[in-house]
């Protein structure tokens, strides 16, 4: 037969070579990624760690200011506020979208979800709408209390912007891993006792533990390094992709820019690195 | 643990598109007997292991434990223990956790847990094993958590859903006799389903064969394999031959291929024989035929024998038939063993 | 079926949160339409004429970041379906290597991957000023989200079969890649395809950094709008950013419910 006398095809499964073809397929991908994103880093990570003036390099500047180090922090402490209650909002929201059936669910999902691929500057308008000067809480509290409430260009409006595009993010997740949830682990705990809440701690939440964790992950990564929602909501905001912006723009500080992306980078990467550990490790539960 | 008696009373029950999976059903279930429910799929066994559970309600109806009218009680109320068909073990949870959990809600002390947890551990046979993770346990010992953890809140009812259909065939026999030694050390009132006879034969001390939403018999495995209440039952509990009856005949009624021996005055549409009580006649024998396959399974050969009619006879042998295939053959048949059944069906030979 | 209280409890919690999401966005579809929002619709009534205001200022805007998501579409589909075939073929640590450093454009924070680039390739002006510039930050960023379900199709579709059975009839490593390969992927690439579309005309970080006066897109024009314009032609500008994302949103999720469909089968 034709087939065993393919040269390919002759060699048994577990060593079966590729064809070359298969492989040169992918170096149009990696010529671009490497020209366009590796070697550019590596020259930005380079240059945050040159000395400058004989003093010290970026990173050390860096990682020894305050004001550096307590942008950082902020950025954190907002990230994971964010992340945290997106994840209890989205998982609420995912779960009861995803196991109960009712007249109007798949419009009611289809709303939920389309702000996704809303950029960070639009979201960054909508808080304005929501919580600016003229926006409803001020009319709102106008009208209730004579006193606007104006929250868009604090930290809280910031808040309630990355909230706006990560809750649809965690819904969708956390609706895609219901449907892989096994019923009859449900039934088994409520056939042992379980009443409904407990079969939501023992069961469920365990059960979409690693979605939850990697959907977490993700959130965070893009709360850190978020940039239009601030921008929009004004440059004055101690987040470190706006002092990155701000070192670079108004400071025309290369270095120190290239510094402060590289350390934000660098924390977002170990997180997600961690995240992916765990859920390696909890894999046998998948 | 003595035992519970179940009973259900009229019960219906039909899905949200239409089907019926159950037209009126009553059912006797005795304190401490292992009640098997045997059909083809979608006959309604399930359903009522479920209705009997407490995972689905009736549609009308009533479901008594004792003297207790439980058709309003969830599961979680009803104190039943439940063996899964695949055994929903908790992944989070090593083999003690898992055995442990319904102890555990009902908020039983840890020492007192753990003499429980390694009590229950020796009974099914997988003692030290406490610590491990369900995923490194094999098969047979999954079903035995599965077990060993329905049972350890010591529960008023067993209820199994098909509780060897994962295993392969040689670790289902052996956990079978395992299984059945347990019940009826334990004395618990059980109800398993399967759609293998061989198993719902050698479990049950009554089996209740279902046959689209319906009770089609219930008794002992003697009754049904002997005394079948429909040619539903009789098929689908063993082998059958039916034999049309043509006319009367001196000794006996005269069938395709032959005449078999019948003494009472009654005319039957069909006889009925299972393939075990005919034997290959070293002479004359009742019907004449030519052998068409053969086929050896170990401890019984299996013979095709076509006498003419529409579909071969089957006929088991202890030992390998001496006839070559295409060989003309004789059988013979006991009056004893000849029977008619009162419903006109199919029978599936 | 019984609905409990706590079934209405949580309707009502989910229906908050839809309304969260989109009270804003109709705000802002109705200030775009009204002559003076301060005023409110009530006081000066509905008006086009702040989306003719946005269109002749910023049509320009439009057009660009249009023909960036074509030519970035473009650009990630003919690197990034060979890419994703080697990828499934190939299945080593080779190619799980590849797979996160194609993934870390988009986890990395934008600006860092702007900024490297600017120092890269900042020097070379023509190139610098050109469009063609913020479409290399697009086609870095947007990769993954076509080789990920184009990947998760070929799997499925237990491509190397189909492949060996064309290879014993004859064809050649590119013949079976246009004739087996591409075909049976179609539904991937149409789903990674719109995911690209709509990312890139929404891409903001990488773009500010990387743009000129002479190369705006369309949320870099947003920026500029929200900062310095009136509130009724910022939300008009916004209008006719929605009105462009929403139908590739809704073709999108259409085609991911095809896809999903098939898994059951």
């Amino acid at each position: 037969m034709s087939s065993l006398a393919h040269p390919a095809l002759a060699t048994p499964r577990r060593h079966w070579r590729l064809p070359p073809a298969a492989t040169l397929a992918l170096v149009p991908a990696l010529a671009v990624l490497v020209a366009f994103w590796l070697l550019p880093l590596a020259r930005l990570i380079a240059l945050g760690s040159e000395r400058r003036d004989g003093g010290a390099t970026a990173y050390w500047q860096v990682l020894s200011s305050a004001q550096y180090l307590s942008s950082l922090a902020q950025t954190c402490a907002l990230a994971v506020a964010v992340t945290a209650a997106a994840l209890l909002v989205g998982a609420v929201v995912g779960c009861f979208l995803a196991r109960q059936r009712f007249f109007g669910r798949s419009t009611l999902v289809a709303l939920l979800t389309f702000p996704l691929a809303f950029p960070g500057v639009v979201v960054g308008f909508l808080v304005i709408l929501l919580g600016g000067r003229q926006g409803l809480s001020a009319s709102l509290g106008m009208s209730l209390f004579g006193q606007r409430w104006v929250f868009a260009y604090s930290l809280i409006g910031l808040f309630v912007g990355y909230l706006y595009f990560s809750i649809p993010r965690v819904i969708l997740t956390v609706m895609a891993a219901c449907e892989t949830l096994d019923s009859s682990l449900e039934e088994a705990a409520r056939s042992l006792g379980a009443s409904h809440w407990r079969v939501v701690v023992d069961v469920i939440v365990p059960g979409l533990a690693p979605a939850l964790v990697s959907c977490g992950a993700i959130c965070f990564a893009t709360a850190m390094g978020a940039f239009g929602t601030a921008f929009t909501l004004g440059t004055q905001l101690n987040v470190t992709p706006v002092a990155i912006y701000n070192t670079f723009t108004n400071y025309a500080n290369f270095a120190m820019a290239a510094a402060l992306s590289v350390v934000l980078g660098a924390m977002t990467w170990a997180v997600l690195l961690l995240a992916r550990r765990l859920i390696r490790q909890t894999g046998a539960t998948l | 643990m003595t035992g519970t008696p179940i009973r259900l009373e009229g019960c219906r029950k039909t899905f949200a598109n239409g089907t019926v999976a159950l037209h009126s059903l009553d059912l006797d279930i005795r304190p401490g007997e292992t009640l098997a429910i045997l059909g083809p799929s979608g006959c309604g066994k399930t359903t009522t292991l479920r209705l009997i559970a407490g995972l689905e309600r009736p549609d009308s109806g009533r479901v008594l434990f004792g003297e207790q009218d439980v058709t309003a009680l969830p599961i979680e109320r009803r104190d039943v223990g439940m063996v899964f068909q695949n055994y929903a073990l908790f992944p989070n949870l090593d083999v003690a956790g898992n055995i442990a959990y319904g102890l555990k809600i009902r908020g039983v002390a840890k020492a007192r847990r753990q003499a429980r947890c390694a009590e229950l551990l020796e009974l099914v046979g997988l003692k030290d094993l406490g610590r491990r993770s369900i995923h490194e346990l094999s098969g047979g010992q999954r079903q035995r958590v599965a077990l060993a953890r329905a049972l350890a809140p010591q529960p008023r009812v067993l209820l199994l859903d098909e509780p060897l259909a994962a295993l392969d065939a040689q670790l289902r026999e052996r956990l079978r006799s395992e299984l059945d030694q347990l019940l009826r050390h334990l004395g618990i009132t059980a109800v398993f389903v399967t759609h293998d006879q061989g198993e719902a034969m050698a479990l049950g001390h009554r089996i209740l064969v279902m046959e689209q939403g319906s009770m089609a018999q219930l008794a002992s495995p003697q009754a049904i394999y002997q005394q079948p209440a429909s040619a539903f039952v009789a098929g689908f509990v063993g082998n059958l031959n039916a034999f049309p009856v043509l006319e009367r005949s001196p000794c006996g009624l005269k069938v395709m291929g032959g005449e078999l021996p019948w003494s009472t005055g009654e005319f039957p549409d069909i006889l009925y024989c299972r393939p075990e009580h005919l034997r290959v006649a070293t002479g004359n024998g009742h019907l004449h035929g030519r052998l068409v396959a053969q086929f050896f399974q170990g401890a019984h050969s299996r013979l095709l024998v076509d006498i003419g009619a529409q579909q071969p006879v089957l006929v088991d042998c202890a030992e390998a038939s001496l006839c070559q295939v295409g060989d003309a053959i004789a059988l013979s048949a006991s009056p004893r063993h000849l029977f008619q059944l009162p419903s006109f069906g199919e029978v599936r030979p | 079926m019984k609905r409990t209280p706590l079934f209405y409890g949580q309707l009502l919690f989910v229906l908050l949160v839809c309304a969260f999401m989109l009270v804003p966005v109709l705000m802002s579809l109705l200030a775009g339409l009204t002559r003076n929002y301060f005023q409110g619709v009530m006081a000066s009534g509905m008006t086009l004429d702040w989306l003719n205001q946005v269109w002749t200022a910023y049509a320009d805007t439009i057009w660009l970041s249009l023909r960036l998501a074509f030519a970035c579409a473009l650009c990630v589909t003919v690197i990034g379906v060979p890419a994703a075939y080697a990828l499934v073929r190939m299945n080593n640590r080779f190619s799980r290597a590849f797979e996160e450093l194609m993934v870390l454009p988009v986890a990395m924070p934008g600006l860092a991957s702007a900024l490297a680039l600017l120092l890269t390739y900042g020097q070379l002006g023509g190139f610098r000023s050109s469009w063609l510039f913020i479409l290399v930050g697009h086609v870095i960023f947007t990769l993954p989200f076509l080789v990920r379900p184009v990947m998760a199709v070929m799997q499925r579709q237990h491509l190397p079969i189909l492949e060996e059975a064309a290879a014993s009839l004859g064809a050649g490593p590119l013949r079976r890649f246009f004739s087996v390969v591409v075909p049976n992927s179609r539904a991937g690439i149409l789903a990674g395809v719109l995911m690209v579309v709509t990312l890139s005309l929404g891409e903001f970080n990488l773009t500010w950094m990387l743009h000129t006066p002479m190369t705006k897109t369309l949320p870099v024009g947003l920026a500029d709008s929200y900062a310095s314009a009136r509130l009724e032609v910022a939300s008009a500008y916004t209008v006719i950013f929605l009105l462009l994302i929403v139908p590739l949103l809704i073709a999108l999720q259409a085609v991911s419910n095809h896809l999903s469909r098939g898994d059951r089968r």
